[in-house]
């Protein structure tokens, strides 16, 4: 690339940045962080195991659960729920549990450090470095929804942008989320422990494996505010409907507000080296 | 010729205010001139790496400005890793990724970078490319990391300790070319504790003790700090007494003495040896060498 196109990059990087999307020079550095990553990713043949069998299993746990409840004034099927929170197990297994131990090993193998010496900002490399962990989470739910819509008799999508916004909002969240996890996370070993509690308070009280609608309402009012469920909801909501405005907008508000607390967690407590 | 790096004033401090924390760079000046090598000397703990790091921006500092091409490298980032080369003490890669998957995931996020064939070739590990990083040598993976720190063909390029763990014959290909290097016009900001390195490298050197430069300047203005020392031995039967000099430590017949002035010192003892008809055996006059001055430096802190 000649100079000038460089010295241009950098003034479209204004307009970029004034809409809040990355400039294209922003693209290209994440996209050579994220090939790398995936290299890697693809060379951990564990990790891709684990990534692809560990929400399969748990759908299928759910579906036994599932069926031993009423879901009558639900609204909902037992396929449709299984279907709908395996959505949200992707996202927690995939990208949450999947994504600590990448940070962790990058910071304390120094590549962090080292990526910071060049020309990608913080955020690229945090973005860049789960990219390919986005890729396959976002594989996982577009086979979910195929599934569902082709093999279990659940109705297409109401809203697509709705579960969209689901999702995006979920990778933003729980990508950050496991930054800010990273940063008490001394070694690759501990994240299986540090993950646990946002992972069982999500898997038992997030709607993942069991609609909140069974609830109690006090304990699904207090389910409401976690992290996770405002996404199962908004997912569900896109996917099934039933949501009213009000309800929709508070799972939007909750979920904004987790993705909000994630990112200051991560820019207050990161740490790019491993400690002296 | 321009500033291309100045620091005023720095310091940096780990950890809290008070007693808890710990001031490992303690008010620094120093500048270094485009097209100049500058090494940093100092034993381990002098604060060398904690230096580099604000200068690299990778740290803020706690006092004082760091300007690298007239920009602050910490708040202006993005303008400033353009132009700069940075070689960590320990680099950091991914194990599972192979020489060039490395060396290209690093050119392709750079805005203006050479071929990876070009950088590994630079630094002589082009025979080595489809190799995992983890099967490279120390020696292979300081290179990997210089041909990394080069491949945005950097003006002002850091290298923190760039030779350690390196044999005797990688550390020269390094520093011909960091020589070639300088001699393109780059700026070269190096730490080591070789110190034949920084002699053989470094157009000026700062010495650092406990955060702090006690000594700079060129090699040679360094190493005129010291005195220059003259031995020899008086034939027998001659009485050390009767010497020209003062302040010789005498032993036996063997005879050494330091002198601010070599040149007069070592001629006035000649012809003194001549007038008398004596031979002296085993003469020995030299400068001080530059470990000579490290050495001094380091026996002052204890």
């Amino acid at each position: 690339m000649s100079v000038t196109g460089a010295e241009g990059a950098t003034k479209s990087g204004g307009l970029w940045s004034v809409l809040g999307l990355p400039s294209p020079s922003a693209w290209r550095r994440m996209r050579a962080l994220a090939r790398a990553e995936l290299t890697l990713l693809l060379r951990n043949r564990t990790a891709v195991f684990v990534s692809l069998a560990m929400p399969v299993l748990m759908m299928g746990a759910t579906s036994s659960t599932v069926g031993e409840l009423d879901l009558e004034g639900t609204g909902f099927s037992a396929g449709e729920v299984v279907l709908t929170g395996g959505l949200g197990i992707v996202l927690v297994l995939v990208i949450y549990t999947g994504l600590i131990p990448t940070y962790v090993a990058r910071r304390e193998e120094r590549t962090l450090k080292r990526l910071r010496t060049g020309e990608l900002t913080d955020g690229e490399i945090l973005v860049g470095s789960a990219a390919p962990a986005a890729t396959l989470a976002l594989a996982q739910c577009v086979i979910l929804v195929a599934c569902g819509v082709l093999a279990f008799d659940v109705s297409a999508p109401r809203s697509l942008p709705l579960l969209l916004v689901g999702i995006v909002l979920g990778f933003v969240m729980l990508t950050a989320l496991a930054a800010a996890t990273a940063a008490f996370t001394k070694t690759v070993e501990s994240a299986q422990i540090t993950s646990m509690p946002l992972l069982m308070v999500s898997l038992v009280g997030s709607g993942l494996m069991v609609p909140l609608e069974v609830m109690p309402d006090a304990m699904a009012a207090v389910c409401r505010v976690f992290p996770v469920t405002s996404l199962t909801e908004l997912m569900r909501d896109g996917w099934l409907g039933g949501l009213d405005g009000t309800e929709r907008l508070r799972a939007l508000v909750v979920a904004v507000a987790w993705t909000a607390f994630a990112v200051f967690a991560v820019r207050r407590w990161f740490r790019w080296e491993p400690r002296h | 010729m321009d500033t291309m790096i100045d620091v005023r004033g720095l310091r940096r401090r780990y950890g809290p205010r008070g007693e808890g924390g710990f001031d490992a760079v303690r008010g620094l000046d120093f500048s270094v001139r485009g097209g100049e090598v500058f090494a940093l000397l100092g034993t381990n703990g002098a604060g060398k790496t904690s230096t580099v790091e604000v200068l690299e921006g990778l740290a803020p500092p706690t006092e004082g400005t760091v300007r690298v091409m007239g920009r602050d490298p910490y708040r202006e980032r993005a303008e400033v890793r353009r132009h700069t080369g940075v070689m960590l003490q320990e680099g950091g890669f991914p194990s599972d990724l192979t020489v060039a998957e490395t060396a290209r995931m690093w050119a392709d996020s750079l805005t203006a970078a050479r071929p990876v064939a070009e950088a590994l070739d630079l630094v002589d590990l082009g025979h080595r490319a489809t190799v995992r990083v983890k099967q490279l040598s120390g020696g292979e993976r300081r290179r990997l990391d210089l041909a990394l720190a080069l491949a945005g063909r950097p003006r002002v390029l850091f290298l923190d300790e760039p030779t350690t763990g390196l044999d005797p014959q990688a550390r020269h290909t390094t520093w011909q070319l960091v020589q070639q290097l300088r001699d393109e016009g780059a700026t070269i900001l190096l730490t080591t504790h070789y110190l034949e390195e920084a002699e053989t490298l470094a157009d000026r050197l700062a010495i650092m003790r406990a955060g702090q430069i006690v000594l700079a300047g060129t090699p040679g203005e360094v190493t005129a700090a010291l005195p220059s020392r003259i031995r020899f031995t008086l034939p027998d039967g001659v009485d050390p007494a009767v010497l020209p000099v003062g302040g010789a430590v005498v032993r036996g017949q063997e005879i050494e003495f330091e002198t601010p002035d070599l040149q007069t010192s070592l001629t006035d003892l000649l012809v003194w040896a001549r007038d008398r008809r004596l031979e002296l055996g085993g003469i020995d006059a030299r400068s001080a060498s530059l470990e000579d001055v490290f050495l001094a430096v380091a026996e002052e802190a204890r």
